[in-house]
């Protein structure tokens, strides 16, 4: 596939990620992951229910999607291993985004556990993407650890702040040799565009889509300007001038 | 530094001159900052904000919706024993009451559990009088050890408990702790609990920080709305949850805002809290607690809880007994309190619905 995205070996046909909370309903976030095109899907595990046949968020997630479990109510390194751990018995498969949170008013990424967590979960076959904030040593480390892509915060979760955190996401993109995904606190199509442009691989988001007035649509707009922030880096765009080129060139005289 | 040394500082604090003080640049002001001081709550709570309900409802439905999305979390209460050694003047279950008395065997317990989760509820909470003797930690542990076969997270709003006390029954399988203080004006509370363990205020009030030391995971605190004027409880409630908010930063907090309800005894709350009172309250805490849940249980009507969401509101608990025995034995107590919804868990997530809100059952599973 042209310019395809590729993650731990596999092909990745959308450069959008969606996640599965706060909608209204089930069907709606059914329609909303199907207009976007999202290949892979995040889903807390703490909202799984295998008890619920009619319930269980699962059977709402289409089935050629990349079911993605993320470790939501994590506070610490073991309680990620842990909920990890379940989410694959639980059906889940071996992709996992790791979220450690330990602090719940900024809801700001642990990055310490998470590469803790990252070392043990990548050695037990789970493809790891961890949640973290922009740090250029931190990211090292967890490609060390055998993170399968690197999946820093834009701004805060739910914030819908957009790339406040652009310098150092600039930073990962030419450093470091893995998948960058920006994570949270992107709050408008225009804003995913923009992390694309700038190079990152992929998006994903969650609130911004489901806190819509119309989700759908809004899933489809994401989707998209995620497609043409990819073509415009693609592209590589002219430079950008800080001047107009005088149409009187001072070394004229040199030709 | 515990939160009686920050309930201290505002002994000499003239309520009644900053309320007069109060005006409505003030309360624009508050509205319209991204983050209130306790003042700026205090503001909001004033009378001087009812005129400005309607932009405070806007606002924390806003919040509320960026932080928490269309979706309400649902539990039901499990009333183990109505055994208590306190004579709480406006309670129920209190000691000198000539009510039937129980406490539910361990098959009792799971019958009870059988029915409720057959409703499709999944995470419970557990509750009891204050009785050492009849329900000790011994028979709670026991019991959370049998829940957790059935559900996926399990609370108690139980007497308060010794830290290590708390860290037994999270190693069994609690993640939750609801505990209300009931009112923070100590010279109140003092009349009110004349007598019994629950007349140590202090020690009541310390209990969340020793289960937070304990990691518990999650904590609801709240006063018991109509015991003292409601504007200063809301305001002591919010200085509480952004005391706890601070110093356990992972603990994953909510506030519940329970209105007095009436019981066997015929105590009479000395203030009454109307609906729009209610919705002050809820959404100036809202605004200071932008990312806490907000909790409504079924003391308040359907159709008043039907109105609430969107408003602020991010749990409620539905189809709710509160006798003991009261899903499917033969032989029950009488309640606690009068329950106003009596909406089955089915009613309750259609509500839900139909407000344009996913109910959910389940949010959490015990490690």
């Amino acid at each position: 596939m042209e310019d395809a995205l590729i993650i731990a070996g596999k092909t990745i046909k959308s450069r959008f990620l969606l996640g599965t909370g706060k909608f209204s309903s089930y069907a709606l976030m059914k329609e909303a992951i199907e207009a976007s095109g999202a290949h892979i899907v995040t889903v807390a595990l703490r909202r799984v229910d295998k008890e619920s046949k009619s319930e269980d968020i699962l059977s709402f997630i289409p089935r050629d999607r990349i079911l993605m479990a993320n470790t939501s109510g994590a506070r610490n390194a073991d309680e990620a291993i842990r909920i990890a751990r379940l989410a694959r018995a639980a059906g889940c498969g071996e992709w996992v985004k790791i979220e450690v949170i330990s602090d719940n008013k900024f809801l700001l990424p642990d990055n310490a556990e998470t590469i803790k967590a990252t070392e043990v979960l990548a050695k037990e076959g789970f493809i790891v993407m961890p949640y973290v904030n922009p740090d250029l040593m931190d990211a090292r480390r967890l490609k060390d650890a055998g993170a399968a892509s690197i999946m820093p915060l834009g701004s805060p979760i739910g914030s819908n702040k957009g790339l406040r955190t652009k310098e150092l996401l600039s930073i990962l993109v030419e450093e470091i040799d893995l998948p960058i995904i920006v994570d949270a606190g992107l709050g408008r199509p225009s804003e995913a565009a923009e992390a694309m442009e700038m190079g990152c691989d992929a998006v994903l988001v969650n609130t911004a889509v489901a806190a819509a007035d119309d989700p759908v649509l809004m899933a489809r707009a994401f989707a998209l300007a995620v497609e043409a922030g990819r073509y415009a880096w693609r592209a590589k765009p002219a430079l950008v001038n800080k001047y107009a080129k005088a149409s009187s060139p001072l070394t004229g005289f040199l030709r | 530094m515990s939160f009686f040394d920050v309930l201290k500082d505002f002994d000499g604090f003239d309520f009644k001159a900053f309320f007069e003080k109060v005006s409505d640049v003030d309360i624009l002001y508050a509205l319209n900052k991204p983050c209130l001081d306790d003042l700026d709550l205090l503001s909001l709570l004033s009378d001087k904000a009812a005129p400005h309900l309607e932009d405070m409802a806007q606002k924390s439905h806003e919040l509320t919706l960026r932080n928490f999305g269309r979706v309400i979390y649902l539990y039901a209460p499990l009333y183990l024993g109505n055994f208590c050694d306190n004579e709480c003047l406006y309670c129920g279950f209190k000691h000198g009451n000539a009510i039937e008395r129980k406490k539910l065997s361990l098959p009792e317990v799971e019958k009870e559990a059988r029915a409720i989760v057959a409703t499709g509820i999944r995470h419970i909470l557990i509750l009891t009088g204050e009785s050492r003797s009849k329900t000790p930690v011994s028979y709670l542990k026991d019991c959370v050890l049998l829940l957790k076969k059935i559900f996926s997270s399990i609370s108690i709003e139980v007497y308060p408990l010794e830290a290590e006390e708390y860290k037994e029954l999270i190693e069994a399988g609690v993640d939750g702790l609801t505990l209300y203080q009931e009112t923070y004006d100590r010279d109140l509370y003092r009349h009110l609990h004349p007598c019994g363990p629950k007349s140590d205020f202090a020690y009541r009030l310390d209990a969340p920080d020793r289960a937070c030391r304990m990691k518990m995971r999650s904590l609801s605190i709240g006063a018991l709305l109509g015991l003292a004027d409601f504007r200063k409880e809301a305001f002591f409630l919010g200085l509480h949850a952004v005391y706890l908010e601070r110093r356990y930063p992972d603990v994953e907090l909510s506030v519940s805002l329970p209105r007095f309800q009436r019981t066997v005894s015929d105590f009479l709350p000395a203030f009454s809290v109307g609906d729009a009172d209610l919705v002050q309250i809820m959404t100036a805490l809202r605004l200071f607690l932008p990312r806490a849940g907000i909790n409504i249980s079924t003391r308040e009507s359907r159709a008043l809880r039907s109105d609430l969401v969107g408003l602020g509101v991010t749990r409620m608990s539905a189809g709710s007994k509160t006798e003991v025995g009261g899903y499917c034995l033969d032989e029950k107590t009488q309640g606690q309190f009068e329950v106003a919804d009596k909406s089955g868990v089915g009613e309750v997530k259609k509500m839900i619905c139909d407000k344009g809100y996913q109910p959910v059952l389940k949010d959490w599973q015990t490690l």
